[in-house]
Parts: C-alpha cells; structure tokens; sequence
C-alpha cells in the first residue's frame, strides 16, 4: 500500500510538472472550444457572445436565482475579485451569468439578482435546447431534483467559471476554492493578454 | 415507457461520425464474411457469432446513446462505461476469435492489396509481438486504467472531446488486444507464444493492482475527482456516494473477469491435455 502511494505521488508529481506554471488557476488553453451562444438576456432580447465579445474578458457561470449555496457565494467571491482589480481594468471584465433554471427564473428575476451584484454582471437564460447546447459545448450539465411538497427543487449544476480572453477563447477554469488572490492574478493577466 | 422515450435513450448524446462509421463498417464487414464462412462451410458456432454482437453491441450502447451522456457526468457511469469497453465488451469479441470471418467479409481487393501486406509486414508484426508481450500486455493493460485515473489526466480529458474519445479508443482497443492474448484457443499465433499456465497467472496478477486501486478510490475520504462536482453531475447525488460506487466498480467486476478468464483457459488446458493423451505421437506436444 505505502509503494502503491509513493507510486502514485510520483506519477501526480510528474503531471503536475506538465502543467503551465504561470497561471494560477486551472489552465485550460486548448482543451475547449471559443466562446459561442444563442440565449435571451436579462430585457428579453435575442443575444449571441457577438455582443459580449468585444474585447473583453469573459467569465461565464452557470447557476440559478433561488440557488441556496455555490451561485452567491461564487457570485460574490467574483464582485470580490472585480473590486480589487487594478484601476480601469473592471470596465474590461464582464461576468455573464447563465441561469439554467428558465422555468422559475424570469427575466425579472434574473435582472434583479445580477444587479444585486454589480453592473459588470450580466444575467442571460434560454430555451432548454439553447442551454443544452451552451453546456454540452463546455463540457457541462446541470440537472433538476424532485420538487418538494411546495414545488421547490434543487438544480445540479457545474461550479466552476469559465474564463474567456479577448478573443473569446476559453483560457481558465476558476474553481470555488481557488484563493481570491490567485483569481485577480490570472485575470489580470487575462486582460493583460 | 414510450417509443419515443426509448429513441431519444438510444440515440447518441454527441454524434461521432467515427464511432457511428466503425459500427457501420464492422458489422457489414462481419455479415458478409459470416455468409462466406457458410458458403465454405467453414465451422463458425452459434455462440462465437452471439459473442461478437454481444460485445459489438455492448461497446456501441455505452459509447455512442444516451450512456455517454451520463459517463461523462457520472463518476461512477464512467466506471461502468470503463468496465464495458476494457473488460467485458472486449473480452466478448475476443472471445468469439472473429478475425477469420472479418477477414473473409472483406472485399478481395482490400483483403489482397491491404491487409495481407499488412499483416506480412515486419515492422506491424514486430509491433504487434512487441504489444503482446507477456510483461507489455499486462502492464499496457492495468496501466491504462491507472494513466487515465490520474487526476489531472482524468480532468483532462473530461474537458477535452478529443481526448475523451482518445481515452475510450484505447480502452477497448488495449482490451482485446489483452482478451485476445489470453483467450486465443490456439496457444501460438502470429508468432505470439503464450502457455496456457502464464495466461492464468497474468490473469491472476492483473486482479491485485486492480483491487487495490478500486479499492483506495472507494474508500477514500477525500474527493478525488473534482472534475464532476466542477462539470455538474447528471442528477443530485452525493459526490462520496459517486465516488464509492466508481470504486466499487474498478474493484469487484473487474476482478471477476479475470476468474472467468482463468475458468476458461483453465477449460482449454485441460481440452489440450486430453488431447495429448489421446495422441498416439507424444512429438504433438502443444503447450
């Protein structure tokens, strides 16, 4: 057992050399494809990453409002991060929140929820087809639980953020035990280019 | 449950044109040369035939429907889809040893100009001895499940489509490779010559790293496999329960294939030994 460790420490010692050492949170260049969607945004609107694109850094998550746990924490930990940006840099983030519960999370809802957090915060929906397309292109799902006596019910989802440069290519995936200072780094650097 | 419901299971999550192309290619492949072979009236049991598209069939459900969706999401479904394509998908069409009715299905000209030269060639066949080497094999075959189990190689290929395709290619490819070596009823071929006695005790061998492994995951405290708590998972579970069941799974029917392994050559052994005993020339030793 105590070979089969060392083993074992050995082998994650040597993937772990492999990876990029200049980032600080889980490098992703290459392994996903660019950023790309067709949803509604928060005033009902037809929307496509053309419109979000623009030389800016994109932080795309995926959750929904009545989410008890992972989305305000993960929410607020990226106003966190944005706050402490250097000067003018923020105006050069954008953080687009996915809700993945259209059914109860109207685009009232939703715009009362991201305002809550910031103007940088964007709140975006769509059909279940739209979502299922936007997920299954970053590799992720979510799922629905079965409704209590009062019709409410939990929603998996992934909880990582997904970090895009300018040039819409996804670049980071931040995970919610990543430390604030190593999520301000890596955007900066994102910004950066 | 309706027609419909039973289409949209079926049906693939991500459409692979190579995974759907294979299928396609191999089964016609197979159907022809099954009619040849009963042209010829070559002997192919019923069993091999059944054996083949049990394993066909197996390796296509878990790659190519509504499976993959939840292997991708599922921790333990990906241990499940694991299982079919190294261990029992793989271990079925070895078993059914369809190399001569796949090589009589083939069209002539690609038989003749392609395959013949192919297999002739010295540098496939040194291959080949190379892969089914009675250390490389099963190393190859057990460090396979190791390589892709390394956390940071998992998430990887998790992430990446290519990858993950990569990932369940060489699973079942490396699985008959190694099923072959140990089922193959002849006990020299292609210039591979492996005894029925160290087949069983491959076979045996490759069972403890394997349950060791299954069982380190299964019992773990800690959460080894962040990649799907960071993707979603499918449906609300627990991320331990998740996590056990995939231990579970490394662990108990993984080892159970090598006993139905041994039993089989155990089956072959003593065939041959009957055999030998019964040969009037002691010369026609086999093993």
């Amino acid at each position: 057992m105590k070979a089969f460790v060392l083993a074992w420490a050995l082998v994650l010692l040597m993937a772990g050399c492999s990876d990029q050492t200049d980032w600080q949170t889980r490098y992703i260049g290459g392994l996903m494809p660019e950023l790309q969607f067709t949803l509604t945004d928060e005033n009902g609107k037809t929307v496509t990453e053309a419109q979000y694109a623009n030389n800016t850094v994109n932080l795309l998550f995926f959750g929904y409002t009545s989410c008890p746990d992972v989305c305000p924490v993960t929410l607020a930990q990226m106003r966190q991060v944005l706050d402490r940006l250097p000067e003018g840099m923020v105006g050069k983030v954008r953080v687009l929140f996915v809700s993945v519960d259209p059914q109860r999370d109207d685009l009232e809802s939703l715009r009362r929820y991201t305002d809550f957090f910031g103007d940088r915060f964007v709140g975006l929906t769509g059909s279940r087809e739209q979502l299922d397309t936007l997920t299954s292109r970053y590799r992720t799902t979510y799922g629905y639980g079965e409704p209590d006596a009062k019709g409410n019910y939990v929603v998996t989802h992934g909880s990582a953020v997904y970090g895009f440069d300018a040039a819409g290519r996804a670049q980071l995936l931040i995970r919610n035990d990543d430390s604030p200072d190593a999520i301000v780094a890596d955007i900066v650097q994102l910004v950066q280019g | 449950m309706q027609a419909v419901d039973w289409l949209y299971l079926l049906l693939p999550y991500q459409f692979s044109p190579v995974i759907a192309g294979t299928a396609v290619v191999v089964l016609t492949v197979y159907f022809r040369g099954a009619r040849a072979a009963a042209e010829r009236q070559l002997q192919v049991g019923f069993g091999r035939h059944l054996a083949f598209f049990a394993g066909v069939a197996l390796c296509y459900l878990v790659l190519h429907t509504r499976f993959d969706y939840y292997a991708q999401y599922m921790f333990f479904m990906h241990r499940l889809q694991h299982l079919v394509l190294h261990h029992i998908g793989a271990f079925l069409i070895a078993l059914s040893a369809p190399w001569s009715v796949l090589a009589l299905g083939l069209p002539v000209g690609i038989r003749e100009r392609l395959l013949r030269p192919l297999v002739r060639n010295r540098l496939v066949r040194g291959l080949y001895r190379a892969l089914q080497h009675p250390a490389v094999a099963p190393t190859l075959f057990v460090g396979l499940i190791f390589f892709w189990l390394i956390p940071e190689v998992h998430f990887d290929a998790m992430l990446n489509l290519k990858l993950y395709h990569l990932m369940n290619a060489s699973m079942l490819i490396d699985g008959i490779l190694f099923w072959w070596l140990m089922l193959n009823p002849s006990v020299q071929h292609a210039s591979v010559r492996i005894g029925y006695g160290l087949r069983i005790l491959i076979m045996v061998l490759i069972t403890v790293p394997q349950v060791v492994l299954g069982a380190y995951i299964a019992l773990s405290r800690q959460e080894l496999f962040e990649i799907y708590a960071i993707c979603g998972r499918a449906w609300p579970i627990s991320p331990e329960v998740d996590q056990q069941l995939g231990g579970i799974l490394t662990w108990i029917p993984a080892a159970m294939m090598s006993v139905l392994g041994v039993l089989l050559v155990l089956r072959m052994l003593l065939r041959a030994e009957q055999t030998r005993s019964e040969a009037p020339n002691p010369s026609a030793d086999i093993a």
